[in-house]
């Protein structure tokens, strides 16, 4: 034991040596690097999509602490969208509109934040097929949708009973469901208890989520396990369909200091759940139906709004009523990233403390579990022989493996985020092939297609965690860099740097084909069941309801109508509805009014979105086109008087010749 | 039998466009294609129609509103009595009545042409006084055949599906009736 903890020490002195020393030779490294790839001549042209041509991938990548996922072309690595999901984003109006505030609506009120880890495409037999992107808010536990169709956050689903939602939201292969297990367990029911009675009181949590045909998602049940920090997923496809992998660490149970207190136990595990077992758990009552307070926030392309519904309870299954549901495969050692080849036959544990990569066999799984070869069991759930569930280990492949992706040939690409370094490895002989340095400390890796049955790549992206010199220096904060290498022949090669929003974790690509022909160009303005939209101009009107004044505002290049406002009040709540009638890509309008307290409206074509305002003083008072729309757009303006709160303005609107007054309703 | 295909082939005026102006220029790579049917305008999509509107607006033109161009309620009947008029004919079976019938549908599709080529010359010449944009000199009448330069469009105005068969259906009436006076 001694002499264990004595090796030990002086592994991580090791480590730390050879990191220091890899971050100190950083500069030079960096420099030689990028000379050396741009005198190979092709790699220029490798990445260069020329003017109006298209890139062949999309890439999403999480935005990380920004909250929201950015859309690149691949393999330029052009910025081409960034979609508001989890935080505001006052450029779209995201969180600011009437109409989207309801999406962040959760039991804690409206977060305006979150922390996006995981994007992960829906998948049908196990290929992506380009209909969602489900990505998780890490901070206040929540999942998302984006519909590829419009690049818009659909839908988001509050998780409750976790503490901060980080192995989610990976797919199964036919988009059955996606998961969301907690990174912190937490007292269940959340108490008020001493942090110290951790492993008394405190559980984790994993959630599996039904996604219905037309992308509805809601919670089919949540499973009750120890309280280990639930890291990542993945889930079993081909042979292993019907299974998810859930990799843990803190399974020593610890509360505080856990850079050491969590980092003990040589092996921790990979929960694995038979969810197909769940759904008959469920069918057969064999759950309890626990109170809850969550929400689910969706929003309508028709009525172009969301709407926050409460939901009261969660069924939750308890392992030691449900055998068969969950085992563990003991794993070495704080495994982070858990990844299944596209076989389905191995389940890799990218045990981030430890000097080997462990892969489990699926086939030996089913045996040991067959063969009831336990180690004893925690919490009900039994734990399987390490021995009897091995099906290979890659030795000494680099230092600090994070995660795994997969070619269509049969090759594992791993990230090492000490060694900074991608390793490349056969599948099934475990032998080394390649590797290649990252610049710098790679965390996630992407290959399109990587996590599939059906890996669609020729380039890999590594997402890397430092930047320092690789760019043009931008002050303390720089861009995270994330490097493109093509993979398509025996060596890989390093073919492009570029920045990224927020902290990229994860990313997904998809071939642009299975998206491009699905995109919307605009909504029909038929189809719009807004309940305040205009449909023309001549439904542009306005409306007072006692202190609130409903302004039906029409746009359509280059006037706003009405444009002229007149008999609003100081201490008013005038709420522009305002409808884009244009029908035509590309031509959205904006709206910005002096002193509006949130930001501003983006209107698609045959959209109609709302602008709370209150003006709080008297005048006259301009409000513009923020988007530029025409040769006239800088003559698409409008004013809207404001007369004092006991005034007796009349109540008038027009456009050009034309001008009206209305009557308040009450 | 060839005079009867002359005067059915004219149904197809009422399924596809006789006639297209399309528009080109560097932000409409796809170009902006605008159809011509028998009874109603139309373009590539619903919303072309008030997309070319709103180009034509900064000139000051006026809006193509197609219920109030009455020759798209009443040229349906005229055709309707033409495919009436060449069944007549194909019964009566004589090579005079197919010339007849023939020579009547050419005087009608030149003034057909000619209507056309009014109202080119109405949009392209009645502007608003108070156009937003004015271009001392600039003509901006579409071509009636043909590619034209209209300021930063380039305007291409050809006979389309159901045009080229309602030209094909004149020529068939021809055909019926130097057959007829052969045999």
């Amino acid at each position: 034991m001694k002499n264990q903890l004595h090796f030990s020490r002086f592994f991580w002195s090791l480590i730390l040596l050879v990191s220091f020393g890899l971050l100190a030779s950083c500069g030079q490294q960096g420099s030689t690097q990028s000379s050396a790839t741009l005198s190979g001549g092709d790699v220029a042209s490798a990445v260069y999509v020329a003017p109006g041509e298209h890139d062949e991938f999309y890439g999403f990548f999480s935005g990380g602490f920004s909250g929201q996922v950015s859309v690149y072309g691949l393999p330029s690595g052009r910025l081409l969208k960034i979609i508001p999901v989890f935080s505001v984003d006052a450029e779209k109006g995201y969180g600011f509109n009437e109409e989207t505030k309801p999406m962040l609506n959760t039991s804690f009120g409206f977060v305006p934040w979150d922390d996006s880890h995981h994007p992960e495409l829906s998948q049908t037999n196990g290929e992506t097929d380009g209909r969602w992107l489900f990505i998780n808010g890490n901070n206040t536990p929540r999942v998302a949708r984006l519909d590829l169709s419009t690049f818009e956050t659909a839908e988001i689903i509050e998780i409750p009973n976790s503490g901060g939602n980080h192995s989610s939201p990976f797919t199964t292969e036919n988009t059955e469901y996606v998961v969301a297990g907690t990174r912190f367990s937490v007292p269940y029911p959340q108490a008020d208890v001493s942090i110290d009675s951790y492993a008394e009181n405190f559980k984790g949590m994993l959630t599996f989520i039904k996604v219905g045909e037309d992308g509805d998602m809601e919670i089919a049940f949540q499973i009750l396990l120890p309280a280990f920090d639930y890291d990542l997923a993945h889930s079993g496809k081909g042979k292993s369909h019907g299974w998810t992998f859930f990799t843990s660490y803190n399974t020593e149970q610890k509360n505080t200091l856990l850079e050491v207190s969590a980092s003990q136990n040589d092996k921790d595990f990979i929960a694995a759940i038979n969810w197909k077992k769940a759904e008959e758990f469920i069918a057969s009552g064999k759950y309890k139906e626990v109170p809850a307070r969550y929400f689910n926030n969706e929003y309508d392309d028709h009525t172009h709004m969301a709407t926050s519904k409460e939901v009261k309870s969660v069924k939750v299954l308890t392992p030691a009523d449900c055998p068969g549901l969950v085992y563990f495969l003991p794993t070495p050692k704080s495994p982070h990233g858990v990844d299944v080849d596209p076989t389905g036959e191995y389940i890799v544990g990218n045990g981030k403390l430890s000097a080997d990569l462990t892969v489990h066999s699926f086939t030996k799984m089913q045996a040991a579990i067959e063969n009831k070869a336990f180690d004893g069991e925690i919490a009900g759930v039994p734990v399987l022989k390490f021995d009897e569930v091995v099906g290979g280990v890659v030795k000494e492949p680099g230092l600090g493996p994070l995660h795994t992706e997969f070619d269509a040939k049969g090759n594992a690409y791993t990230t090492f985020f000490i060694s900074s370094e991608i390793v490349k490895w056969k599948v099934g002989t475990w032998e080394v092939l390649d590797r290649i340095p990252c610049y710098y400390s790679v965390g996630h890796l992407m290959i399109p297609g990587g996590d599939s049955k059906k890996p669609q790549g020729k380039y890999m992206v590594a997402l890397n965690k430092i930047t320092k010199d690789r760019y043009l220096p931008t002050g303390p904060e720089m861009a995270h860099s994330a490097q493109l290498y093509d993979i398509s022949g025996d060596k890989m090669k390093l073919l492009l740097d570029f920045p990224t929003m927020g902290e990229p974790h994860y990313a997904q690509g998809i071939s642009a084909d299975r998206i491009v022909s699905k995109s919307k160009k605009f909504y029909r303005i038929e189809d719009n069941k807004h309940p305040y939209r205009a449909m023309g101009e001549k439904d542009a009107r306005v409306e007072r309801d006692g202190k609130t004044v409903h302004v039906y505002m029409t746009t359509i290049r280059s006037h706003f109508a009405p444009d002229n406002i007149e008999g609003v009040r100081v201490g008013d709540k005038v709420l522009f509805h305002v409808t884009n009638l244009e029908q035509d890509w590309d031509v959205p309008h904006g709206f910005a009014v002096m002193g509006a307290n949130n930001a501003e409206l983006l209107i698609m074509p045959g959209q109609t979105e709302t602008l709370l305002w209150e003006p709080d003083r008297v005048g006259v008072i301009p409000f513009y086109c923020t988007d530029f729309c025409s040769a006239l757009h800088q003559e698409m303006q409008g004013y809207i008087r404001v007369s004092p709160a006991n005034s007796n303005t009349p109540l008038k609107w027009g456009l050009g010749d034309e001008f009206k007054e209305g009557v308040a309703m009450n | 039998m060839l005079m009867a295909l002359a005067a059915i082939s004219l149904i197809t005026l009422f399924i596809w466009p006789m006639w297209r102006i399309t528009l080109i220029a560097p932000q409409y790579p796809e170009g902006v294609d605008l159809f011509i049917y028998i009874n109603k305008i139309g373009g590539d999509s619903p919303g072309t129609l008030q997309n070319i509107n709103i180009l034509n607006h900064y000139i000051g033109m006026k809006f193509i509103e197609p219920d109030s161009i009455p020759e798209l309620t009443y040229f349906p009947y005229i055709i309707f009595a033409m495919i009436g008029l060449g069944l007549v004919a194909a019964g009566i079976n004589k090579a005079s009545v197919y010339l007849g019938w023939a020579i009547l549908f050419v005087i009608l599709a030149i003034l057909g042409i000619y209507d056309f080529y009014l109202w080119e010359y109405d949009y392209g010449h009645s502007l608003s006084p108070n156009a937003p944009i004015k271009i001392p000199g600039a003509s901006f009448q579409p071509p009636l055949f043909g590619k034209k330069d209209i300021i930063n469009f380039t305007a291409i105005s050809l006979p389309h599906t159901s045009g080229i068969i309602a030209g094909c259906s004149i020529l068939l009436a021809g055909l019926a009736w130097r057959l007829r006076r052969r045999g």
